[in-house]
């Protein structure tokens, strides 16, 4: 037996709990260290979208339409991995600008109209508080029922508990109470509470964890797994629609997605926990994950309970929003029932305290405040007005509560107010147009926005306010049967024949059809204005780095005093006085007074009032301190034209400079290269034409002594003429090669390419040679692999080569006791082939010499023979062939030259 | 962006027809295991893409 007592102290003890948690966070966050810096928290506070709507509603709706329940939170889910983008800008210029509602956020793009401010506060109002309402009435009914037990009674209808004893209405008031104390406690530019957000993230795992016990209660006490619950089910024939698993009409489902893709950023309480209390733009990140995470966590359950409800309890006998309750207190749970009365107690709260702050804000700024300055005509009577203001914020929480209650008693079990998630959910979807296109959109006007709102606002309450009147009872419901005046196509659940759609869907559809069409129509009318676009370059480009180029928009001229008196007036003096040593410090100014009038300061000031009074009344306050000159839009837009202009010229000059710097490297590169070819080439040209004056030199010096004396003697003649052969010979040799050289070097040479057997190769430049080693005595020895060495190579060409190897060798061993070796192996994918003499050798420095144009080795000093182009061009050859060719070190032992050549077919 | 478009594929478009029926697997109906599922993998998805982009 859970007496009343137990409950109302274990409620307040809990409520206590968040009251001490709540003034715990703020005392550390005046003492500057904040509890709330980390991320985790951030994305709890937003889980307040989960409502006792959530808490207990989810459950009913499963049990009434299976997974229809799910959208309202696979929308959120994925909307949230566009946050990275979408919500930070927002964030940035939330912060820029000090906006601390919705209503400020809209009416400070479109030209800081209070107009707009005023009618969004109104939409805001009148959708949400049915909303509020329904958290009040959860609180009293799971408190009534929770009380019957353990008996499962259905709280009567009928039955209206007197007023004093109205647990809502106690609620109601204490709720007022936490707020004003925790939301109000002054006015801060930043509307921030630290405590408030502590105290929700601390509920958002409370309810979290209640719902989460009863789940795996059911899943794993009640029933053996969910298999054994469904195959129980199962037997149950009333059941089967339950089970049949299907996703329900696939318009719904996407349609109600999108509706809370959109509530979760627009419902004033999100606004203000996503974007108003944020504490650092990089939480956003975690945010984006592990809010999906907790709503994933707190649905997986709900079709298990929703399923053990209806398996527990005969059917129709106890409600199915219930369900989350009433099953611990039928299996005799009592511990458990009290800690789910608690998750219920905690999604209302929390749902209640940051919407009615939210509210309360807009309502003080964006309602009241403006009205009160058109009434004092400007400046207001000499008074310290921060303390009126607070009073205003205090007063609308205290009202707004009494407004959420008042609608639950008069509204009690009426189809208005069990339906209202959705219905509140689409009034505050008529934001969507306005605040999207804020952040994307250049072009929106205020009048575009006030018609756009207007538009939608009004298809919504035709298409579902009124209709849910209608159907409690409250209007007469003709208009819904048969259309207003009878005339079928406008009946407001099935406008222009759209006939059987849910009816959120379709409102949805017409109401921000008409938003949209209203919002870019009216906008299209005329140029946005001077503020207008200035605002608009803010807001859109919120994410690039710029220089506030708007701080020029402001002239006037402006006494330092009267501006701080301003400030003074509005948040207190010991603030304001602070605030401006600030800016005096951070623009480096040792005196307040000295601070200069200019656009700055006065944008500073603007921007610190518009945190405690809303932009549009500070920009109104100021602007009469200053008498600011209005800016024609012709000066606004040249102030920023030259400002990107300059921006792009910048740009451009980097890029520019930065291509010079290339070209200019590439310029240097080129130049060396040619140099060191030009040096080349000089080296060549010398080489050659030394090589060639040298025969030349021989041949007519020999030609003249035979011209010039006829005497001599036929011996001495025949030696001349030899000679003059010879020579001439080896100057055509020697001409040969140069043209072969270059022939081959400049990639002019014809090759004649086919398969052949190395060994061919080697024994017919031996023969070829052998005349050469005979006449020096030399012997030559080979010893060659087995089988047919086949190589890819034009015949006469590797013949050049091996003739030009042997013809070495055979130039440097010794007279008569030479010997040369050739070797034929296979390596790895290659033929090598050696050829070996026991001549002077290569020393070790000149190896990669003798490859280069015109150099021989000296050998022992003797005088090189030859035209010391061979090598090279075997060196060409064999490289053309995909081979290598190299001398080999083997000091002392003669020279031995190297050449591979790879298989064209394996040995 | 892309975990956004592969979320809205999976829950919003003929692939969840295929999921529907009786079909069970260990005694429940496979819709309940691909919409949980499917959730978490976007959730894993996004949380990886997240720390991709902070390299």
């Amino acid at each position: 037996m859970i007496g009343a007592p137990l409950i109302v102290g274990v409620s307040f003890a809990y409520l206590g709990l968040l009251f001490a948690l709540a003034y715990w966070a703020d005392r550390r966050a005046d003492q500057g260290r904040s509890v709330i810096g980390h991320p985790t928290i951030y994305a709890l506070s937003l889980a307040v979208y989960c409502t006792a709507w959530t808490f207990y509603g989810s459950v009913g709706r499963a049990a009434a339409s299976g997974f229809g329940f799910l959208p309202i939170y696979l929308g959120p889910t994925l909307v949230a991995l566009l946050w990275g983008s979408v919500l930070l800008k927002m964030v940035r210029v939330s912060k820029a600008q000090r906006i601390t509602s919705i209503a400020d956020f809209i009416a400070s793009r479109y030209g800081k109209s209070h107009l707009l401010g005023g009618l969004v506060t109104l939409i805001a109002v009148i959708g949400v508080v049915p909303y509020i309402a329904l958290q009040l009435k959860a609180i009293s009914r799971s408190f009534t029922i929770l009380l019957g037990y353990p008996e499962v009674v259905m709280p009567d209808p009928a039955g209206e508990p007197p007023l004093w004893g109205d647990t809502a209405l106690v609620v109601a008031l204490l709720l007022a109470a936490f707020t004003i104390l925790f939301g109000t406690r002054h006015l801060d530019a930043s509307e921030r509470h630290e405590g408030m957000v502590a105290a929700i993230a601390f509920e958002s795992l409370v309810k979290l964890a209640a719902f989460l016990a009863v789940g795996l209660f059911v899943i794993l006490y009640v029933y053996d797994g969910f298999s054994d619950e469904l195959a129980r089910a199962r037997e149950v024939p009333d059941l089967q629609p339950l089970l049949s698993t299907s996703v329900g009409s696939y318009g719904d489902w996407f349609g109600i997605s999108f509706l809370a893709a959109l509530a979760v950023l627009m419902l004033p309480r999100q606004f203000q926990v996503a974007v108003v209390e944020i504490a650092d733009e990089r939480h956003l990140e975690r945010a984006l994950w592990l809010f999906p995470l907790y709503l994933l966590l707190i649905n997986l359950f709900v079709v298990p309970i929703a399923i053990a409800g209806k398996l527990t309890f005969p059917a129709g006998a106890v409600d199915a929003d219930s369900f989350v309750l009433t099953i611990p207190m039928a299996y005799e749970e009592p511990g458990l029932a009290l800690f789910v009365f608690i998750g219920g107690l905690s999604a209302a709260t929390g749902m209640v305290i940051v919407e009615t702050i939210a509210l309360s804000t807009m309502v003080s700024n964006d309602l009241l405040l403006p009205s009160l300055l058109a009434r004092w005509r400007g400046l207001p009577p000499e008074a310290d007005i921060s303390r009126l203001l607070l009073l205003i914020r205090r007063g609308a929480i205290v009202a707004i509560l009494l407004l959420g209650y008042l609608y639950y008693r008069l509204a009690g079990e009426a189809y208005a107010l069990v339906s209202i998630g959705l219905i509140s959910f689409a009034a505050v979807a008529q934001f969507a147009p306005a605040m999207i296109a804020a952040v994307y959109w250049r072009g929106g006007t205020r009048e575009g926005a006030l018609a756009g709102l207007a538009a939608g606002f009004s298809v919504w309450v035709y298409t579902l306010l009124l209709p849910s009147f209608a159907k409690s009872g409250w209007l007469p419901g003709d208009f819904l049967e048969h259309g207003p005046f009878g005339i079928a196509l406008l009946k407001p659940q099935a406008l222009l024949g759209v006939e059987g759609w849910n009816e959120t869907t379709h409102c949805l559809l017409w109401s921000l059809s008409a938003n949209v069409v209203a919002f870019v129509l009216v906008s299209a009318l005329r140029e946005p204005n001077a503020e207008e676009t200035a605002q608009a370059s803010a807001f859109v480009d919120a994410l690039k780095p710029q220089r506030s180029a708007h701080l020029a928009l402001w002239r006037g001229r402006a006494e330092i005093d009267e501006l701080i008196a301003l400030a003074e007036r509005f948040l207190g003096p010991a603030r304001a006085r602070a605030a401006f040593v600030e800016l005096a410090r951070s623009r480096g100014v040792e005196d307040l007074e000295r601070l200069p009038p200019d656009a700055e300061t006065v944008q500073f000031a603007e921007t610190l009032l518009s945190g405690a009074i809303g932009g549009a009344s500070a920009r109104v306050m100021v602007a009469s301190v200053t008498e600011e000159e209005a800016l024609g839009l012709d000066e606004v837009l040249d102030i920023l034209d030259e400002a990107s202009q300059i921006r792009d010229y910048s740009r451009e000059l980097e890029r520019k400079s930065r291509e010079l710097e290339e070209a200019t490297a590439e310029l240097k590169a080129a130049n060396l290269r040619l140099q060191e070819l030009d040096r080349m080439k000089d080296d060549f040209m010398s080489s050659v034409t030394h090589e060639l004056r040298t025969p030349l030199a021989s041949i007519r010096a020999f030609s003249e002594i035979l011209r010039d004396d006829p005497e001599i003697e036929l011996g001495e003649r025949k030696r001349f003429l030899g000679i003059l052969v010879s020579e001439t010979e080896r100057l055509s040799r020697l001409v040969n090669q140069v043209l072969d050289l270059a022939k081959l070097e400049s990639g002019h040479a014809e090759w004649q390419m086919e398969e052949l057997d190395l060994k061919s190769v080697i024994e017919q430049s031996v023969t070829s040679t052998s005349q050469l080693f005979h006449d020096k005595g030399a012997a030559v020895f080979q010893a060659l692999a087995e089988g047919e060495a086949r190589v890819l190579a034009d015949r006469d060409r590797l013949v050049q080569v091996m003739v030009n190897l042997l013809a070495n060798a055979a130039k440097y061993v010794p007279a008569g006791e030479g010997r040369v070796e050739i070797r034929l192996e296979s390596g790895a994918g290659v033929w090598r082939v050696t050829v070996a003499d026991n001549g002077p050798g290569i020393p070790a420095d000149d190896l990669p010499i003798v490859f280069e144009k015109f150099r021989q080795s000296a050998g022992n000093g003797e005088k090189p023979i030859g035209t010391g182009l061979g090598l090279p061009i075997s060196r060409e050859i064999i490289e053309h062939f995909g081979g290598r060719i190299w001398a080999e070190d083997r000091p002392e032992k003669g020279a031995t030259l190297c050449f591979e050549l790879p298989w064209s077919a394996r040995p | 962006m892309a975990v956004f478009l592969i979320g809205l594929m999976l829950f919003y478009s003929p692939l969840i027809s295929l999921f529907e029926g009786t079909r069970t697997l260990a005694g429940v109906p496979l819709l309940h295991f691909y919409l949980f599922g499917a959730w978490a993998l976007v959730i894993v998805a996004a949380v990886w893409s997240v720390g991709r982009e902070k390299e």
